[in-house]
């Protein structure tokens, strides 16, 4: 039934495939092919956000900004507002602050169709440090009308998704990282619009995570099957809609939840599933997240480690979580 | 031009009413935009009240949202819902915000009410006119308390800098904000030179002289190449002897007694 199994300790192997990022510049020169109507624009950071492959497909079908990020959503809205369907990319920190009051009020409030992309998510984009990490972006993107909130994981499953929301008429926010992403789901796999993964079906307890924090989900449930725990993991790339159903039904299943995502505890992965859950089906709940603090330089390992976001850290949680079970 | 001239007279009328009748709103910003919105509405616009989302119209943005009653009063007067209408202005249940959303009322091209958003939102229509080849034209009202916002510079660089000269923006430029004069507050003159520096067209015209008003439009119409833009001084509350320049109508409304001396104004 799981589309994974679990390994002896170490003994997964960890595939390195695109960051999520390229997967999406990818994505969306596939996506120019097919629809004219897709233009993309950028706030001068095209090379980064890998919209730069778009600019060369389509030339007449780019525009870049300049810094200018508040504009540029407005000019996004401006677009869909004429049948244009704009992807318009900048780093997520960036995008979302810079351009919320933009997003909100000329994107959200009328649900225009346009499609925003914030590159270097979470903490992983590293040694640029907290000026440049995108800690709150789903917090924020979430509490949008409207609005569609994605997290892909991996390359394959970013490509997927990034197709569906081209398809998907509605404003959308996709998170995309920096470094590259471990490889988790076969080339042909196939996704669908707001449902949850099962990667691994578990008794004991659901580890329920997004982003990079997905492939540290597994390990830990590896770690977790070593000690005699059976832990499910899901992959919840999509925060809103969210999956009520897999989350209701893992929290009826294993009845203890561990939720996983690199983003601030607050208004992340881990508020909404407690909402969710405390409204259907209450159950204890353990977050692993960026507590109340930004983070700073260094590598994607390191800051993981000091920050509280490996596969170890939400192991711990696991063994926190039962004990409340 | 007789016509033009008793039609905005009528657009003041239905503007005192509607906020008269709202207990709230904006007069002397919706006053002063008045001359400029009936002569868009009733002269220059390509449009159809029979078919609000027809492709191939020009498309009006109010930028500065809280005039909203001076648009509404134009669209039904045109035709887009009946005038009985006007009277549910920020009323619960009425199409008739507060502030301009797109969607809830035919003609409303774009939701608005937080400021400086509207030149590039209409930057966004004019590249989609461009890609498709269309030719329709994208008007912008702004005011110039509004242009204290940073993000009507960004615009305004990129309007230029792609050349989008079908797109024309209408300063109106009645000297108030909400807290006094646009002099005490963060005085910006030179405007002309600003935005000409900026890469503009500037007309310089009397925003209440019909003949100054559909001149400039000409003018942005033949102008190509760039951005044109009307620089166009108005009088806060004109029309209403003691609303002129008075900086208490901003966003206050005038009372019942106060309301039967506007329209007794604006009926002669």
């Amino acid at each position: 039934m799981s589309l994974f199994s679990h390994h002896a300790v170490g003994k997964r192997v960890k595939t390195l495939g695109a960051a999520t990022r390229d997967a999406y510049g990818q994505a969306l020169v596939e996506l120019g092919q097919k629809y004219p109507q897709i233009v993309a624009i950028d706030a001068d950071l095209s090379k980064s956000t890998k919209t730069a492959l778009f600019a060369k497909a389509f030339p007449d079908r780019f525009f870049n900004c300049g810094i200018a990020e508040a504009n540029m959503v407005s000019i996004a809205a401006g677009l869909a507002a004429s049948g244009k369907i704009p992807f318009a990319s900048s780093f997520a920190s960036f995008l979302m602050c810079k351009g919320f009051d933009q997003i909100r009020m000329s994107i959200a409030n009328p649900g225009l169709n346009v499609k925003l992309i914030g590159s270097h998510g979470g903490i992983s984009l590293g040694e640029d440090g907290a000026s440049q990490q995108s800690v709150e972006d789903f917090s924020l993107a979430c509490a949008l009308p409207s609005f569609s909130v994605l997290a892909p994981a991996d390359e394959v499953s970013c490509r997927a998704l990034v197709h569906l929301a081209g398809e998907h008429l509605g404003p959308v926010y996709i998170r995309t990282g920096r470094p590259k992403a471990p490889r988790l789901y076969p080339p042909t796999e196939s996704f669908q619009w707001g449902k949850a993964k099962s990667l691994i079906e578990g008794q004991d307890v659901t580890i329920i995570a997004n982003g990079l924090l997905v492939w540290e989900a597994l390990i830990a449930s590896d770690l977790c099957h070593e000690k005699g725990i059976d832990a499910g993991v899901i992959d919840i790339h999509t925060l809103k809609p969210m999956d009520e159903v897999a989350i209701i039904e893992a929290a009826k299943a294993t009845g203890a939840i561990v939720t996983a995502e690199e983003h601030l505890k607050s208004g992340g992965l881990g508020s909404r599933v407690a909402h969710i859950l405390s409204e259907h089906h209450p159950v204890p709940i353990v977050s692993v997240a960026l507590q109340d603090t930004y983070a700073e330089s260094g590598l994607p390992e390191e800051l993981f480690e000091k920050y509280g976001l490996t596969a170890r850290h939400i192991f711990h949680a696991v063994e926190q979580v039962l004990k409340k079970k | 031009m007789e016509e033009m001239i008793k039609q905005a007279q009528r657009l003041r009328r239905d503007i005192i009413v509607m906020i008269g009748e709202a207990n709230s709103g904006h007069p002397g910003g919706s006053l002063s935009a008045a001359d400029l919105i009936t002569a868009l509405y009733f002269r220059v616009l390509r449009h159809r009240q029979s078919d609000p989302d027809w492709s191939e119209r020009d498309r009006f943005i109010l930028s500065k949202g809280h005039a909203a009653p001076a648009l509404y009063a134009a669209l039904a007067r045109s035709g887009y819902f009946p005038l009985a209408q006007l009277k549910t202005l920020r009323k619960f249940g009425s199409p008739l915000q507060g502030h301009p959303e797109k969607g809830k009322l035919p003609g409303v091209e774009a939701s608005t009410g937080s400021l400086g958003q509207g030149i590039s939102y209409g930057a966004g229509i004019a590249l989609a006119g461009r890609l498709d080849r269309k030719d329709y034209r994208v008007y912008v009202l702004v005011g110039d308390g509004e242009i204290n916002e940073g993000q009507i510079w960004e615009a305004a660089m990129f309007v230029a800098f792609h050349c989008l000269d079908h797109l024309t923006v209408i300063l109106d430029c009645n000297r108030q904000q909400l807290d006094g004069s646009t002099k005490d507050i963060l005085d910006i003159e030179p405007l002309a030179d600003k935005w000409r520096a900026f890469g503009w067209h500037v007309v310089d015209i009397d925003g209440h002289d019909f003949e100054q008003i559909l001149s400039a439009f000409d003018e942005a119409k033949r102008t190509t190449g760039k951005p044109t833009l009307i620089l166009s001084r108005t009088v806060k509350g004109k029309g209403v002897s003691f609303m002129e320049n008075n900086n208490e109508f901003h966003g206050v409304a005038p009372n019942q007694e106060q309301v039967k001396m506007a329209l007794e104004e604006l009926s002669q």
